[in-house]
């Protein structure tokens, strides 16, 4: 065997996807890459980029409506195009390549013990005797971090916490020794605490055991922690690529640039310069391009952007996809304000009046469970003496991992929960004597997903307008007007008026959540995670949005959410939660600054920044 | 495993009670036992004796704790109709209905696991569609009609099965056939659909990752995820064919529990029909009993519940 071939060669790999309506479209177009032995690369992107289709494409995990092309994909020295299918499940599939995906609660058969599966990977056609994988299972399980190793082969996968989940699904990935592991968003769906460790163990497996590594990520700066090299992917092909630092520290292609720009960092900080985002939307995968996938977001946009897609050209160690030449990508980034526009958040004055604009005080919640008929009830405390106060024109971030009691919290200071013991007050008055009326003109909620809390049969205008007729306010005629007056407010063109949910991008739905919580005018806002389920480029978007319209309209925030970086870049005062009690509460740049809680010291060591990763 | 299984026989026994209950009450107050025993010309004192010598003048709940001790203590009572033990009665036919039910649930799952799970390997093949058209068939197709055109076909013309009647193994094999088909299509497509899902799962993406394929992937991975639904339609389809198969047993002459349901209800026997009710509502309970321990067995996210 050739020592100096690379483990992994990939030649033009394009697919091509049939829609259920006979079109065609490219969701991967031409994308080359290698991996030497031994190398951890990272490919990040947003959603449709192509990054985890790619993969899927190496694993022959397509659906059945994808076709794959590709000029050449060599695992060392074996073509995987010459190969039948059979062939590669018998040859590679678990044994030469491990892969590793994104939801550890599903990615696991519910109806098998981790020790069979397990053991079945490295017993299938013969791999080696069940005695052996036996004992590897234990060793690997004991070596990612599992405790009690020989005790979870008999358990099921219901019975563990989502990270021990990812753990097994890692070792399973590692049972054949693989020469090459893939990770598609294998933390996206962990706690932050969770996400830094299962990182670190990756990255140390990863460097250890020799295996070639290929991360894939949204998250730019959870990939910055495990890779040597790093591709950035946009429309389904590269767009730069180089080595990590050189990637990080002078971006060349405007779409990087960009990236680097609006991932929230844990140095950037409230009332300091505003993030940069990237106008726009990621496109749909489309036909053929006769221009610069990114023309049409790209602030340096001009003519030779036209007619043809750019091809990647290098420049020293990186590569990138754009006409304009290195140096002067680089001095514009230098200079970043023509890049991409940064405004200055101008400080809002928080009233520290009494009463507090929302209030819970020594609030309780106590969820009682039966199982089954006769079953014994079951007490669970989900949210344990709390006692928050929120004042004026106050941004405040609840933050917390899951099971924590943030939205229960939240929840709570809705009046959508009745507490078990406590009161919540709006400006010292109790919030359950009011009506639900009352309430929703007082204060109004923008959740998470803007996919489900969008009535997917309603148009635009008229979820807009909708809680002016639950209200009875105005006429028809005045309520149109007032809706077209809240889309532009949050940004959404007029033509939008007339649109279903399902015609708009994620980004452009969540403004139509923020616009339909602004139309009765509340004081107080309560975002849940608003934007976690956005790419990193909209979510600066609607981050800088919803700091603009505070400052115009004078209104009070309330922040759930998990993502430590969020919270500094936005939040005024934070308080941490953890099992339903408040751990830590104060200035977001005390906390951040001088964490006194061990938990808060854990929760801020596990933001993955890019660019501070090796300070 | 052992506090699911208890918790549910609890309910179970829960449910039995209830159903006992509704079967006496239901005869009780819908017809007058001792007007059915004496005869619906007989005169009102003569009704009246029976009432008071049958004990069915005295308060309904006395009634029906003695009426539930006995069936507890295997005393089923005395068949107006035919002067016989209605224990003695249900004994004689049962073995017959049991062998029926067993049989054709049998040629149920042989026929439509395996045709569900060659569809939903290849969906939208001309297997798949084959598949799709047997079930449909076997759906419009009555009952009594297959079951008189495969007497014509295999005990008249070809003479390899008796044309009627209970006596051997050998005349079980037409009936059994007819009254399994009817419980195909509904048994075949839960499959397919089942294993769709299952094929659209994540841990079968992680399955063809490790390199499972084809058959192996089906049975090793998921099958069993794909069984649950079907595990508990199977119940249901076992109690029917327990219960319910009148027509074929009518068609094939045979002497099991449907006709016996039959017979009492028109010589208006009440005790029997009481007990077949009884028997036949407990059978109900005992399937989705073990169908609940089977499917906990098979998924252990339900022993939690």
């Amino acid at each position: 065997m050739n020592e100096h071939a690379p483990l992994l060669r990939v030649e033009n790999l394009s697919i091509t996807l049939k829609t259920p309506s006979g079109e065609q479209v490219q969701p991967l177009r031409g994308v080359n890459f290698e991996l030497s032995r031994g190398e951890a690369l990272g490919i990040v992107g947003e959603s449709g980029s192509g990054k985890s289709m790619s993969m899927l494409a190496l694993m022959g995990l397509l659906p059945s409506n994808a076709r794959r092309d590709a000029d050449s994909l060599k695992l060392g020295d074996k073509d995987l195009l010459q190969i039948e299918d059979t062939t590669f499940a018998r040859e590679i599939a678990g044994k030469r390549i491990g892969m590793i995906f994104q939801e550890p609660m599903t990615s696991l058969n519910p109806v098998y013990t981790i020790g069979r599966q397990l053991i079945e990977t490295a017993t299938l056609y013969g791999r080696g005797t069940a005695r052996a994988a036996r004992a590897r299972a234990i060793e690997l399980l004991n070596r990612v971090g599992v405790p009690e190793p020989e005790l979870r082969l008999d358990q099921y996968p219901h019975q563990l916490s989502g990270g021990l989940r990812q753990r097994v699904m890692i070792a399973m990935a590692l049972m054949n020794e693989p020469e090459l592991i893939i990770a598609d968003e294998p933390t996206t769906a962990l706690d932050v605490t969770i996400k830094a460790q299962i990182l670190d163990l990756l990255a140390d497996l990863q460097s250890e055991l020799g295996m070639g590594m290929i991360l894939v990520s949204h998250d730019i700066g959870a990939v910055s922690r495990a890779v040597d090299r790093i591709g950035v992917m946009y429309a389904g092909a590269f767009v730069e690529k180089g080595p990590l630092d050189d990637v990080f520290e002078h971006p060349l292609h405007p779409y990087t640039q960009g990236l680097l720009q609006c991932a929230p960092r844990a140095t950037l900080a409230h009332g300091g310069p505003r993030l940069g985002a990237i106008p726009g939307s990621v496109p749909s995968p489309f036909k053929r391009l006769t221009r610069c996938a990114f023309s049409d977001r790209c602030p340096h946009v001009h003519d030779a952007c036209y007619g043809s897609e750019p091809a990647l050209r290098s420049a020293g160690n990186q590569a990138y996809r754009c006409v304009l030449d290195a140096e002067q990508l680089q001095s514009d980034n230098d200079h970043s304000d023509k890049g991409v526009v940064i405004p200055h958040a101008t400080p809002v004055q928080v009233e520290h009046g009494d009463p507090p604009v929302l209030a819970l005080e020594s609030a309780s919640c106590v969820f009682t469970t039966r199982r089954g008929l006769l079953g014994r009830s079951k007490d669970n405390r989900a949210v344990d003496d709390v006692s928050i106060a929120l004042h004026g024109n106050e941004i405040l971030a609840i933050v917390g991992e899951s099971g924590s009691g943030k939205t229960t919290t939240a929840r709570m200071m809705l009046g959508l929960q009745q507490p078990t013991s406590g009161v919540a007050l709006f400006r010292g008055e109790a919030l359950e004597k009011s009506t639900p009326r009352q309430r929703a003109q007082l204060i109004q909620p923008v959740f998470q997903d803007p996919y489900s809390s969008l009535n997917p049969l309603r148009t635009v205008g008229d979820s807009i307008g909708r809680p002016l007729v639950v209200h009875g306010v105005g006429n028809r005629a005045s309520r149109r007007e007032r809706a077209l007056e809240i889309m532009s407010l949050v940004g959404l063109p007029e033509r939008f008026y007339n649109s279903y949910p399902n015609q708009m991008s994620g980004g452009q739905r969540q403004r139509v959540a923020i616009a339909r919580a602004l139309v009765l005018e509340p004081k107080v806002l309560i975002c849940d995670e608003p934007t976690s389920a956005l790419d990193i480029s909209v979510q600066a978007q609607i981050l800088n949005l919803l700091l603009d319209l505070r400052e115009r309209l004078g209104l009070t925030y309330l922040l759930i959410t998990h993502d430590l970086a969020v919270v500094r870049y936005f939040a005024t005062r934070v308080v941490v939660m953890k099992s339903g009690q408040i751990v830590e509460s104060g200035e977001t740049e005390r906390v951040y600054t001088q964490p006194t809680h061990p938990y808060t010291q854990e929760l801020l060591a596990s933001i993955s920044d890019p660019l501070r990763r090796s300070a | 495993m052992l506090r699911f299984a208890i918790r549910r026989l609890l309910l179970a026994l829960a449910v039995g009670f209830t159903v006992s209950l509704a079967a006496f009450l239901a005869l009780q107050l819908a017809t007058d036992p001792a007007q059915a025993i004496a005869g619906e010309d007989a005169e009102p004192a003569v009704v009246e004796q029976i009432r008071i010598e049958y004990g069915l003048d005295r308060p309904l709940v006395t009634q029906y704790v003695d009426w539930i001790g006995n069936v507890v203590q295997g005393n089923f009572g005395e068949s107006f109709y035919w002067h016989q033990s209605v224990a003695d009665l249900i004994l004689q036919a049962a073995p017959t209905t049991l062998k029926l039910a067993t049989f054709s649930i049998l040629v149920t799952i042989l026929v439509a696991i395996p045709l569900g799970a060659l569809a939903a390997m290849r969906p939208n093949s001309w297997v798949d569609r084959l598949a799709l058209s047997v079930s449909v068939s076997a759906q419009a197709i009555p009952n009594f009609w297959l079951g008189l055109v495969v007497i014509v076909i295999f005990s008249v013309h070809l003479g390899w099965f008796p044309v009627a009647g209970d006596r051997t193994l050998a005349h079980f094999v037409l009936p059994a056939f007819v009254l399994g088909m009817t419980s195909v299509p509904a048994v075949m497509r839960l499959t397919r659909a089942g294993l769709l899902e299952a094929f659209e799962a994540d841990y079968i993406r992680t399955a063809r990752a490790k390199g499972f394929r084809g058959y192996p992937l089906l049975k090793k991975q998921a099958l069993r995820n794909a069984m649950l639904p079907v595990i508990s339609v199977l119940a249901v389809q076992l109690g029917n064919k327990l219960g319910g198969a009148i027509i074929t047993e009518a068609v094939f002459s045979m002497r099991g529990l449907g006709r016996l349901a039959v017979d009492s209800i028109q010589g208006g026997d009440i005790p029997t029909v009481q007990m077949l009710v009884f028997v036949f509502a407990m059978t109900f309970v005992l399937l989705t009993f073990i169908a609940d321990l089977i499917n906990a067995w098979i998924d252990p996210r339900l022993r939690l519940r």
